[in-house]
């Protein structure tokens, strides 16, 4: 698997989830685990440029992709926008946000089009307990255009 | 999560041949759903048998006008492919509707029809459920029901079927086509998810060893689309959706098609309010009237009495949105 850039050798069993093998044997905690179970977006990662949660996907699932985390795309103008605009306040989904918010700026046809409530509801898959949903879309709407 | 032996099959063949040869083997897609039960240990497959690597993640044009679309396309991709929003927009609204945008982006059409209930006494492991566990009784009957079914239920089971997706391939009349090693079958897609009876832990047609391999769509209808009520904005599964296509001439019905969710155990395609309809005059009295008869033979419990009239509000409002869309084309 290429992970951030980097080719790793892993051996995992094929029960191990991407996060797990992420987290645990790579050492890349970038990804959160917040549900383990596809509902809070913690754990968003790129998988070939394409957000998915590493929570629900099997490693092995994975293995000839090119899987880009939070540390895979520092420094990022995303980043210092949260920061700008308060975009969190605990911090704990914010690798997910951000990496969720590249893939969505992606799958959009005209980012810098996009309106609060398109933000919204396409971002709707990452979930942020402190409620820091204004600030998050501020930083977002601020990068797209 | 339990362990069990990982299969990656080469082409269709190895992949049927794979599940033929041993019992209690399971397809694996996007793992968006059996994955999370495999960790809660509500699936426990011995053998998985990956078939994402297989040559179905294609959409293709029917002569006719039709589509086909492979089992393996994702969710996402279906969505936005441009034949789908132009021709089919109930299809791309509805799984639009669903989920969010990375379980999209894994999600496959063939487990989206595969997809179990979201029925919380079917997840809770130390809750009666038999679906889960056949005759050990259903909890969700004088439980909780905000989320359960009012149509096509039983004394066994009142879970409702989560998918979006297929509520609006039931109004398209999609066929789906499965293959074993016995040969290829196709099956309406209507026909494809069942009814619990006393036996709701079955819930399709397919046989154990049959594999999705593409579902087809005929030439598409009138003007269609895809309305969903939740109890939030957005990723939240339905409490009513309605899919709806229409087309009126000088004021009466010359087709309808109409599918609900969120209210049956299988995606629920509205014969009757059809029947009612066709031919008949395109007035918001006439959809009304169509609605109650169809919403006639629910059972409602307390915690789901209210979907009746939810149902029935969001079948005439889809209707005359797509009267509207009518005019204005």
């Amino acid at each position: 698997m290429r992970v951030n850039g980097t080719d790793e050798k892993l051996d995992v069993e094929p029960w191990v989830s991407l996060l797990d093998a992420l987290r645990e044997r790579l050492g890349v905690t970038g990804p959160k685990k917040g549900c383990d179970q596809g509902a809070c977006g913690a754990c968003t990662v790129l998988a070939d440029g394409v957000r998915i949660n590493a929570c629900l996907a099997l490693a092995v699932q994975y293995a000839d992709k090119e899987i880009t985390t939070i540390e895979g795309v520092t420094p990022h103008p995303l980043q210092e926008a949260f920061v700008r605009h308060d975009g969190f306040q605990c911090g704990y989904c914010t690798s997910g946000q951000i990496c969720s918010a590249i893939g969505m700026l992606n799958e959009a046809e005209d980012p810098a089009a996009l309106t609060d409530a398109e933000i919204r509801e396409r971002m709707s898959g990452n979930l942020c307990r402190c409620g820091a949903y204004n600030g998050i879309v501020e930083a977002i709407k601020e990068v797209a255009r | 999560m339990r362990p069990f032996a990982y299969v990656k099959p080469a082409d269709v063949a190895e992949a049927v041949q794979a599940v033929a040869t041993e019992p209690g083997a399971k397809f694996l897609g996007g793992g968006t759903n059996l994955v999370d039960l495999m960790r809660e240990g509500i699936e426990r497959p011995h053998t998985v048998v990956d078939v994402t690597g297989l040559p179905l993640d294609e959409v293709h044009e029917l002569p006719g006008g039709g589509l086909r679309i492979g089992a393996l396309v994702r969710n996402s991709v279906l969505a936005a492919h441009p034949r789908v929003r132009t021709s089919y927009p109930v299809l791309s609204q509805a799984i639009l509707a669903g989920a969010s945008a990375q379980l999209r982006n894994m999600a496959t059409v063939g487990g989206n029809l595969l997809q179990r209930t979201r029925c919380p006494y079917f997840y809770d492991l130390a809750a009666a459920c038999n679906k889960r566990e056949p005759g050990a009784g259903c909890d969700a009957i004088g439980g909780f029901t905000r989320s359960h079914a009012i149509l096509g239920v039983s004394d066994s089971c009142i879970a409702t079927h989560p998918s979006d997706m297929c509520v609006a391939l039931a109004a398209l009349d999609a066929v789906v086509e499965v293959r074993s090693v016995r040969g290829t079958r196709r099956i309406p897609l209507v026909d494809f998810h069942v009814l619990p009876g006393d036996t709701p832990h079955v819930e399709t047609t397919l046989a154990a060893d049959e594999l999705i391999t593409a579902v087809e769509l005929p030439p598409s209808p009138a003007p269609s689309r895809y309305r969903k009520v939740r109890d939030r904005a957005s990723y939240a599964f339905a409490l009513v959706s309605v899919a709806a296509a229409l087309e009126v001439r000088d004021g009466t019905v010359a087709a309808v098609r109409l599918a609900l969710g969120g209210v049956a155990p299988k995606p629920w395609r509205a014969r009757e309010a059809e029947r009612l309809l066709l031919g008949g005059p395109a007035t918001e009295e006439a959809f009304r009237q169509a609605a109650d008869a169809e919403l006639a033979p629910a059972t409602a419990r307390p915690g789901n009495a209210f979907k009746s009239g939810l149902a029935r509000a969001t079948i005439t409002a889809t209707l005359r949105e797509l009267i509207i869309e009518g005019e204005a084309a």
